[in-house]
């Protein structure tokens, strides 16, 4: 009988079954679908907008709004430029304040420790849950951005912000990179947010909460006269990604800024965990 | 029921199979069971919160095989007592352990063969019965993926709700809610339950089919810790109550023993009360009480056919004669008090 051959309680079986089911939760919610929705509607919008009325010339700053008539990629780039200061992040953050802090204010945290689920690999598999929900956030702006464009504008080479052109393949690498990048920044907000999630039974508080990190982040960066904080804050370097659109690519900036986000994540993660391993769970 | 008699095998043979387990745990309980083989043993578990003590020096001890009946009035700490047993809180004090193992070290060991109840349930609302279940599958290292829908399934018949796996939780009554807490509970072979009150909500039909699982799983071998209100409920399950008031353990024994040092009382059935009592008290009976139409005093050492004799002698009509120990609730309120409101 099965039962029989299954392992004695304590095998440690090593398997995703926990973080599939983790995936399944966040991607089978219909809230969710509706927050992702919006995050695509996003480049929806800025492609239409920009067939319809075709704009003059750009400000300041990676503009990539001039641009995307010479080249649909650069649909992707503007979305998600638009979406770097609050859409995304405020999407993981409702994400990752519901992984600690939903099952508490459900009850069932109480059912999945006495599983046993253990309080550090619970930690573990949460956070997994939320990497995987920042890249793949990132990855639907730029493919839906990636996609009208090419159909509405046509690909081909593209030229880069320093002015050279590289052919289309190069490219979309680069384009790919700057979602590794923009993810790595979020990823690190979700080790804010899994921290913030097991500090509180109200995930929508901690979703606020997470989100005023965000802006009080980017507001003290645009505060001169904290220059000294800059480098250490966690969104200072989000932007730079348009370095990875230089010739030749200017690796400073997104040096430090993964530093920064790698930083984050590991004092946040473990704050998270000398927080949830010694709490009560009572609700 | 296939699934009572496969789940009875496996569990046997999930014991005995470990060999590193102590003589508590690879026994088959039952009568002959060695004395301290503890399913739950605690020693001076006590948890303190912000201004009060919840759970004060208790020392549970459940025999394996038992039935272990959990009383108390609202808020005297039992749920806080399994939460700590369960190491979902940690503890202010004392220790503990399950299946003779030390808690919360062991539990990664232990629990997978403990199923609990908790605080009534509590699921993902948007979630089926059936995907709650292999969610909570999921995260149970020690099961075997390839028979979890099998067994979620079993474990939704089990207790009736197979007919309604696919249904969202949020539309679940409440005692469809009550049942699917116990589904999960017997989602692999236990060796110990820990129930808190898990007849709560249920209809008559429920009550009474939760009530023969809990018999035969006690039957094939599983140790039942059941809190609850029904004292009915104690009087037809248990073989051992332990009684909580105001976060201290009053009270600790098997079913019988508490029944036998429960002291006997004559009750006499007349239409004078007064002129009865005054023959018991007479015959030297002690706590002789009056009551609307009858007489009733301890009877300690004197014999019931006396009083009888002694009442007719005397010329009072007896209608009705008993001899009974007071009921399980008498008990359970002389231990804890008359009082209504809740220890807070
Ligand atoms: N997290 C907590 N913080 C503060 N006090 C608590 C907490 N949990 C429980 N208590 C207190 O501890 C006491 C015992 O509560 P507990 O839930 O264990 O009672 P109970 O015996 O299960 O009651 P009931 O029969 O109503 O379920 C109560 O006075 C309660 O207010
Ligand atoms: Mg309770």
């Amino acid at each position: 009988m099965s039962a029989v051959d299954a392992p004695v309680a304590g095998t440690r079986r090593w398997s995703t079954r926990l973080l599939r089911s983790e995936l399944w939760l966040i991607f089978g919610r219909r809230r969710n679908w509706a927050g992702l929705a919006v995050l695509a509607a996003v480049p929806t919008l800025i492609a239409v907008a920009v067939k319809i009325s075709p704009p003059g010339g750009g400000g300041g700053g990676p503009n990539f709004f001039a641009s995307i008539t010479s080249n649909g990629l650069f649909v992707a780039l503007a979305a998600l430029t638009v979406e770097l200061p609050l859409f995304l992040p405020l999407a993981v953050a409702a994400i990752a304040a519901d992984t600690i802090a939903g099952e508490a204010n459900l009850g069932t945290l109480r059912y999945q420790l006495t599983v046993p689920v253990g309080r550090t690999r619970m930690l573990g598999v949460k956070y997994a849950a939320i990497v995987i929900f920042a890249v793949a956030a990132t990855l639907l702006v730029a493919a839906v951005g990636a996609g009208l464009g090419l159909a509405l504008f046509g690909g081909g080479p593209v030229t880069l912000l320093s002015g050279l052109q590289v052919p289309f393949a190069s490219g979309l690498l680069r384009l790919l990179g700057v979602c590794a990048y923009i993810a790595c920044g979020l990823a690190a907000l979700g080790a804010v947010g899994l921290f913030v999630s097991t500090l509180t039974e109200q995930p929508i508080g901690g979703t606020v909460a997470i989100v005023i990190v965000n802006v009080a982040s980017f507001v003290l960066d645009t505060i001169p006269q904290l220059g000294w904080l800059h480098p250490y804050l966690l969104t200072h370097h989000w932007l730079d990604y348009g370095d990875l659109l230089r010739d030749p690519v200017e690796w400073s900036g997104i040096r430090q800024g993964a530093l920064v986000a790698a930083a984050y994540a590991l004092i946040f993660c473990s704050a998270a965990w000398a927080r949830f391993t010694t709490r009560d769970v009572s609700s | 029921m296939t699934a009572v008699s496969e789940s009875g095998a496996a569990s046997e043979s999930g014991a005995a199979s470990e060999s590193s387990q102590p003589a508590a745990s690879q026994t088959a309980p039952g009568p002959g069971h060695p004395a301290g083989s503890w399913a739950v043993e605690s020693t001076r578990l006590t948890k303190r919160f912000h201004r009060q003590v919840a759970v004060d020096s208790v020392d549970l001890a459940v025999p394996c095989g038992s039935i272990y009946g959990f009383l108390g009035p609202n808020g005297s700490g039992k749920t806080t007592t399994i939460r700590l047993l369960l190491g979902l809180i940690r503890p202010t004090a004392g220790t503990h352990r399950l299946l003779g193992q030390p808690m919360p070290a062991a539990a990664a060991r232990v629990l997978p063969r403990v199923g609990a109840l908790v605080d009534g349930p509590a699921f993902h609302p948007y979630l089926s019965g059936r995907a709650n279940l292999l969610r909570l599958d999921a995260g149970d290292r020690a099961a075997d993926p390839r028979t979890a829908h099998r067994r979620v399934d079993e474990a939704l018949d089990r207790v009736g709700l197979l007919t309604a796996a696919t249904k969202r939780y949020r539309a679940y009554s409440l005692g469809m809610r009550q049942r699917l807490a116990l589904a999960a509970t017997l989602l692999a072979p236990r060796e110990l339950l820990i129930l808190d009150e898990p007849t709560n909500g249920l209809d008559p039909q429920g009550t009474r089919e939760v009530r023969a699982l809990i018999k035969r799983l006690a039957a094939e071998g599983a140790t039942v810790l059941l809190s609850t209100h029904l004292l009915s409920e104690v009087e037809q399950l248990c073989t051992h109550v332990g009684v909580m008031h105001l976060g201290r353990l009053v009270a600790q024994a098997p079913l019988a023993e508490l029944r036998a040092g429960a002291v006997p009382r004559a009750h006499v059935d007349t239409d004078r009360p007064a002129a009865a009592a005054e023959v018991l008290r007479g015959l030297g009976l002690t706590d002789v009480r009056t009551h609307d139409a009858a007489a009733t005093g301890v009877l300690g050492s004197v014999a019931p056919e006396k009083v009888v004799a002694e009442l007719v002698h005397r010329g009072v009509a007896v209608r009705g004669f008993t001899v009974a120990a007071p009921e399980l609730e008498e008990l359970f309120v002389s231990l804890t008090g008359e009082g209504f409101d809740v220890s807070g």
